[in-house]
Parts: structure tokens; sequence; C-alpha cells
């Protein structure tokens, strides 16, 4: 009897293209193939299907938007600058901009009052522009004689920038921690608001539908990868900060805490407002939420049978983030699967804890319907990556940083 | 008749300080659960009931807490979920004491039951979008 590898090549790349193109691609996303494996098996599933597509919606604090928003007359350099108020950084080209998902209006009484509110910031000034709302910046420049001008107070606009794109060092995290609290004091975390003595446990992943779930060892999904982003057509950039695919992982190759990572870049302009949410968490701060989905070629039986991975396989750490984490002593209080997380309740310690998920299943869901459509129209094509990510065996691991003592002795500062 | 209900009583300031709560139970024999409160003498003053009984009672219950100034509104009204600022997260629901805020085990969109919230304001603190608005 012949035996057939599951590395065997069942379409290529091109050949999906093809039947893309013709309308003609079988596409399902990566909820639907879970029932289609468990009624037909690996094998003729993955016959069946050309393309699985995956989808995530939640809080991506590394997140940001570059743009350009064209020279005035005179010209400037800008030094400062702020959007709506929250400060953007102008350490580029004269009237290249960066604004980050995280940063604070420049007024916000941060957490001066705790748990402060942080109502609007880098995320709800992308928001805004993606919605089509004029945006106020303030800049000022310090003078040069090629760029003389020194203020600036003028209405922007997404559609007038030269170029302005998303490009956030890490998304789409390949797992995550499940956060409760021990202490006997409500805290406000970037997992949410955690009630004392495990009142609740806050989780973040779309699990099943979470991209590098489904392609746990990034056999299709690497640098230049098309993905969907925002509402918009984006591509991956590279390994994310933080890519971290040593840590350890289940039979199923699943890792069991946070491991991969990927920057991702798309043209702003493509994007809408309803994929990309500022957001404030109390206590904490303001980021981004975004929608972010990626389409699996079937190459062969192998990307199969990661993608029929379920919710009840993939377990995650549960930490406690009113010491653990904190203080990064690296203590894990135990594992709990996706399935459990999402039913509503875990049990931890002998105790029945309510789960808040952070991250949108049911936007996932359309993430990845999405997508499936656009594909089924021929609208989105796949390709292979033009580099791979780092993978379990190249050694590149997530390090804490080592404090170096800093002597201020005479000596060393030159004085 | 009988009926739950929850209402919400602002005290003036010059009647923050005198028993008439006691009263509901005393005069109309109304049975009632204090879910919140917030009173100080002198100053205007806050308190959520939950009503139980016969629904004739507690309308002379009420009606008399009127009469003695208090302003008195269905608890239903001051803490709203405003749709189109939701993305269905679920990070309201786990935090929510008495599962007036659910997530659907089919469709993964949150819910919002009135008549089981008692106004904690724990959804307020810890949605990402305000899509959790008290007006208390």
């Amino acid at each position: 009897m012949e035996v057939k590898s599951l590395e065997e090549t069942l379409r290529t790349y091109d050949e999906i293209n093809r039947r893309i193109e013709n309308g003609e691609a079988v596409v399902i996303t990566a909820e639907e193939v879970i029932e289609l494996v468990a009624e037909k098996g690996v094998s003729r599933a993955a016959r069946e299907i050309d393309v699985v597509t995956t989808g995530t919606f939640g809080i991506m604090c590394s997140s940001g938007a570059f743009f350009n928003i064209g020279h005035s007359k005179p010209r400037m350099k800008i030094l400062e600058a702020t959007l709506n108020g929250v400060p953007a950084y102008g350490g580029l080209a004269a009237v290249d901009l960066f604004i980050g998902a995280t940063q604070p209006a420049k007024d916000d009484p941060l957490n001066k009052v705790h748990p402060g509110e942080f109502k609007y910031g880098g995320g709800h000034v992308i928001q805004d522009l993606v919605a089509g709302k004029s945006v106020l910046l303030e800049a000022n420049g310090y003078g040069t004689e090629c760029y003389p001008r020194k203020k600036l107070e003028t209405w922007i606009a997404l559609q007038e920038l030269n170029q302005a794109y998303l490009f956030n060092p890490r998304n789409a995290y390949q797992n995550y921690n499940v956060a409760v609290n021990l202490s006997d004091k409500p805290i406000y975390t970037y997992m949410g608001m955690l009630l004392p003595n495990l009142g609740n446990a806050g989780f973040s992943s779309a699990g099943q539908l979470s991209p590098l779930l489904n392609d746990p060892f990034y056999q299709t999904i690497g640098v230049g990868t098309r993905i969907f982003l925002g509402g918009g057509a984006g591509f991956v950039a590279w390994q994310g900060t933080q890519h971290d695919p040593g840590i350890e992982r289940s039979e199923r190759g699943l890792p069991l805490g946070g491991a991969g990572t990927i920057a991702v870049i798309g043209d702003l302009k493509g994007m809408h407002s309803d994929w990309l949410w500022g957001i404030s968490m109390r206590g904490y701060g303001c980021s981004l939420a975004l929608g972010l989905g990626i389409p699996i070629p079937v190459v062969n039986e192998n990307v199969m049978f990661y993608c029929a991975v379920q919710d009840g396989d993939i377990l995650a750490p549960v930490v406690d983030y009113s010491k653990a984490y904190p203080n990064g002593t690296g203590e894990i209080l135990g594992y709990v699967s996706y399935r459990d997380l999402r039913s509503g309740t875990i049990t931890l310690e002998g105790k029945e804890v309510p789960t808040s998920s952070l991250s949108s299943y049911s936007k996932a869901r359309e993430v990845a319907l999405l997508l499936k459509k656009w594909i089924q129209q021929g609208r989105f094509s796949l390709n292979r990556p033009v580099e791979s990510l780092p993978g379990s065996e190249s050694g590149i691991t997530f390090r804490n940083l080592t404090e170096r003592p800093v002597k201020f002795s005479t000596e060393e500062v030159g004085g | 008749m009988n009926q739950t209900r929850k209402v919400v009583l602002r005290f003036p300031h010059e009647s923050a300080d005198q028993p008439l709560v006691c009263e509901l139970a005393l005069r109309f024999g109304l049975v009632f659960n204090i879910l919140r409160a917030s009173i100080s003498p002198h100053r205007e003053g806050l308190m959520v009931l939950e009503l139980v009984g016969d629904t004739e009672k507690q309308e002379k219950g009420l009606a008399f807490l009127r009469d003695k100034g208090l302003d008195i509104e269905p608890l239903s009204q001051d803490i709203r979920k405003i749709e189109r600022r939701c993305y269905h997260c679920g990070a309201c629901v786990g935090v929510c004491p008495t599962g007036a805020l659910y997530l659907d085990q089919k469709n993964y969109q949150v819910y919002f039951d009135e008549n089981r919230c008692i106004a904690c304001e724990f959804c307020v603190q810890s949605c990402p979008t305000h899509a959790m608005e008290a007006l208390i």
C-alpha cells in the first residue's frame, strides 16, 4: 500500500489563485472547517478545500500609523506635534509623523485620580481619521534656513494626506495569558477590570479562529503574506516584537502561552472605522482594537490538520495580575482551555470564576467570513511568503531586560 | 397583583436626614431590598431599591415618598447600553454580578437584561468603548 506524506503538495499557490480568479475557489472559515474535518477527516477535507480564512478582533496596543501631511508654505520641519491634542512623533523627515495607539492626550489626567479614564488617545485619532473626520494638527518647529516656519495649526483629513499607513509592530498574538486577581482589592489592568479574590478572569484571543493558532509552525504565514487589516488589505511586514516561537507546546504543536507575533502594515485609506476602534481601559490607558484576518492556503494535509484546531485543544496560562505579572515572577496558576473560557466560567482553585473576553469573537467571526467572501468574489488573492517567520528552531526567544547598574563616577561621564 | 421592580430614589438635601424609606415597611407593608445607597445629612442623596410585593401597595408607598419631595424613576432608564458603541467583546460580562449582561452562546453578542441590573456600574468601568452609560 502506498503511504502518502502529509506534506505532499495538493495544490500550489498559483493553482489556488487561478481558481480564485475563475471564481471556483472553495473557501471556508477556520470555524466551519472544524465540523467538516470531524465529518470527513483531514485527508478528504484537505482535498475539498482550497483556502481556510482566519480572523481576530481585539485590543492590540502595539499599533500605530505613519503619515505625511505635505509641505506648508513656507516649509516647516516639525519638531513636536499633536493631533486632536494627542502627541505624535515628529523625529522623522520634515512632515512625516507617527502616532501610537496608546498615546494619551497631552492634557489627560492619567492615573492622578485612580483609576483614570483615558478617554481619548492615539487609537481614537486613528479611528477618527479613518471615519473621515477632520483632525486638528498643532505643530511647532525650531526653524532652519530650509524650513523656516515655526508654528502650524490646521485641520487635516485622511484623504488629503500623501501617505497614511498603519504599521503595527506587534499584532495577532499566538495565544495569551488569562488574567486574574488574587488580591483583596479590584485592580485595573490592560486585561480589564479584575475583581478581587478570583472574582473574574480576563482573556483575549479568538482561539480556534485566531490566525497563528491555525498555523502554529508558520508554514504559510510569513513576511509578505497578504492579509485583512482594519477592513482593508495589508501585509505581514516582519516578525512581531516579542515573537517567541520556542515556548513549550502541546502535543498538537500549540503553544502554551503567548508565542508568535506579527508586525503588519496596510494602507489606512482603504480601511474602515468598523474595524479600527479607539478604546479606553480604565486605570491602564488608551489603545486600538482592530480586526485582522489571514487566509491559509491548503497546500497539503498537514496545513489542514492544523486548521482543524478547536477551542478545546488550546490551553492558556492563568496569571495573577495583582502580583505575579507586575513583578514578572513568571508564576502560572494553571491552564484552562478556550472552550471553558468561552463558556462563561472556568474552575480555578475549586472556585467557579466568570470570564471576561476582551477580544470580540463575533467580530473575529465576521472578519473570517468577510475575507472568505472577498476570496470567493475574486477580490483577494493569496501569495507565498517572501521569507518565513522564525520558528522554534531559530533560537529566537523573548528575553527580559537585564539591568546593568549605572555608575555616576566622574570617569564614566567623562568629566 | 405582585411584582418585583427596581427604582432609583433621589432625596433633596432637606429630606436626606429623615427616616422615610422605613415607612415603606411600617405604613405600607412593603418588602424592599436596598441595592445601593449614598445618603449624607443635608446633601442630595441617592438610593436604589428593589421592591417586592403587591403593586397597589407599591404605588401608594412611592406616592408617599413623592409627597415628601423625593424624585423616583425606574432603574432601567438609568443604566443604558449604547448599541452602536458595543463591539461585543464581553469585558462587562465577567464583572456583572447578576448576569444582566451576558454573551449569547450562539452568536457571541452581548445582551443587556435591564430587569436583572442592580446598577453596580462595574460594566461602566470595564467597557473599553464607553458603551455602558450610567445616568444615576
